[in-house]
């Protein structure tokens, strides 16, 4: 491939059917959207019951959620790597430089995204259905899902959101991943690499491969919505 | 509110996500025999990897799984017992690892050498050195731009032990330790029309030369040598020795050292094995 026009490149290795390419690709997607759907069904009932409950210390575990949100990759692929090392807590486990490892790192990355948004969404939704709601005899617990199914056009955003986390960061799936070519390599690591070696066209192509595949699942998110939103009418 | 539907519709997709998930998993759990090589980032982006690993794999059937870092890393992720095999450049450090109890034994398997490279202009007048030491006094004489990897690799660990035997302590502003891999330290000496240390194997497959042109070379104390460590299931009961050793014989064997003699890039070989 001598072409060094990126825009030309990202179309001939998407064209050219390339399988260690594609293997790439799934595997991103495969790991991110993994991380996502883990820190989702962690992330969205704990924000909301951080939004409906009052208890000691609430101040300080919302601070706290919030300042996770910019937890950098680096430290939290490091954390995972000493977790999951073979002389660390998870080592038998066998988990360092494999793609679950690589979940469990973004994971930690999405989760207080995901967690922080919902807890200001349903905070804000709970003012102003609380007398509603608790006319009908709803308690707190109850409540939840009904809030949540209430905010999922803004929770959707926030979901949203840690995928574009995810599907980003390079520091931690690099650390505990190992960018293991056919392995644990995905877009980033990839595009990384290609930098390292100077070829700076075939890293640029490849991060216009990774913009157009987070655009297609941005897009497919969006349909949906509007999919279910005509439904509703 | 007659949520009952859409929920369901919404449980529906979350499920057939997670099965998604699920099934994508699924090949990760192939039982080929596989063993994790710590090695740097010279040797993994030189496409030296790709060029011998298929033809081990095609003859013992064992995936080798390289994880490419600095030396120093290597090390430490031997230390930890997180990888099986170790295949470094750093001769002291690989003595070391194994006489710590590490590793169990150290071999030679290949050498190239590395080269100093620097702006075609050539401000500090290198080419004209007859030594490394000469060279390196030049540029502190000058105070050229250097840029020094600084990360602890081989690499640098060599460039240090360089400029210790020119007798100079580089400090100043000229001296630029980035703390970088060999690709992006290149990079950036391009962007600055820096003089840098590099291999001779990244340096070959390395494209966004611009300026950079290779300024000094062949003094015998640019040698670089490779060496084979399997890690010491003594120490670590999980390691695979019994693959690793298969792998640590495969590279001094003729049939290793003939795939390593055979790579090439535009003719040229990048790395010289020892039973030559």
């Amino acid at each position: 491939m001598n072409s060094h026009d990126p825009f030309t490149l990202a179309l001939s290795l998407i064209l050219s059917g390339d399988p260690g390419l594609f293997g790439i690709i799934h595997l991103s997607l495969q790991v991110s959207l993994s991380a996502v759907f883990v820190a989702s069904l962690i992330g969205l009932p704990l924000g909301a019951a951080i939004a409906l409950f009052r208890f000691p210390g609430r101040g300080l575990v919302i601070t706290l959620l919030n300042a996770l949100m910019g937890l950098p990759p680096v430290v939290a692929g490091l954390l995972v790597y000493l977790s999951l090392s073979r002389a660390g807590p998870l080592g038998q486990f066998g988990l360092l430089f494999t793609p679950t490892a690589m979940v469990i790192a973004q994971t930690l990355l999405v989760l207080p995204i995901i967690a922080a948004l919902t807890r200001q969404a349903i905070e804000d939704l709970w003012e102003e259905y609380r007398e509603q709601l608790q006319s009908m005899g709803s308690g707190r617990v109850r409540a939840i899902p009904t809030l949540l199914w209430d905010a999922r056009i803004t929770l959707t955003t926030a979901v949203l959101a840690g995928f574009g986390r995810a599907s980003a960061e390079v520091g931690a799936v690099l650390i505990v991943g190992g960018n293991i070519e056919g392995v644990t390599r995905v877009m980033t690591t990839a595009i990384a690499l290609e930098t390292s070696k100077g070829d700076l066209a075939l890293a640029l192509a490849l991060g216009l491969v990774l913009l157009t595949l987070v655009a297609a699942v941005n897009a497919t998110a969006y349909l949906l919505g509007q999919m279910s939103r005509s439904r509703m009418q | 509110m007659s949520v009952a539907t859409p929920q369901c519709l919404f449980l529906a997709k979350s499920a057939v996500l997670s099965a998604l998930v699920l099934t994508a998993a699924g090949p990760l759990a192939a039982g080929t025999p596989f063993i994790i090589l710590a090695s740097t980032t010279s040797t993994e982006q030189s496409g030296l990897f790709q060029h011998i690993v298929p033809q081990f794999t095609a003859r013992t059937g064992i995936e080798v799984r390289v994880v490419a870092v600095g030396t120093g890393q290597a090390f430490a992720i031997g230390r930890r017992g997180d990888a099986d095999a170790l295949l470094v450049h750093h001769r002291a450090g690989e003595e070391q690892f194994v006489a710590e109890g590490y590793g169990s034994e150290r071999r030679d398997v290949m050498y190239n050498d590395f080269v100093l490279i620097g702006p075609r202009a050539d401000p500090a007048g290198v080419t004209q050195a007859d030594s490394i030491q000469d060279a390196l006094v030049r540029i502190a004489e000058s105070s050229s731009a250097f840029a020094s990897r600084g990360d602890d690799s081989g690499t640098h660990r060599k460039e240090r032990e360089l400029w210790s035997t020119a007798r100079i302590e580089p400090s100043g502003r000229w001296y630029r330790q980035l703390g970088s891999g060999m690709g992006p330290t290149l990079n950036t000496a391009a962007a600055m029309d820096a003089y840098v240390l590099a291999d001779r194997g990244t340096w070959l497959s390395f494209r966004n030369r611009q300026e950079l042109v290779i300024v000094f070379e062949g003094d015998e104390a640019l040698l670089n040598a490779y060496g084979s460590i399997p890690v010491n299931p003594e120490r670590f009961d999980w390691v695979k020795a019994d693959l690793a050793r298969k792998w640590h014989d495969w590279l001094v064997a003729p049939e290793g050292q003939t795939a390593i003699a055979e790579y090439r890039i535009n003719g040229e070989p990048l790395f010289f094995p020892f039973r030559d």
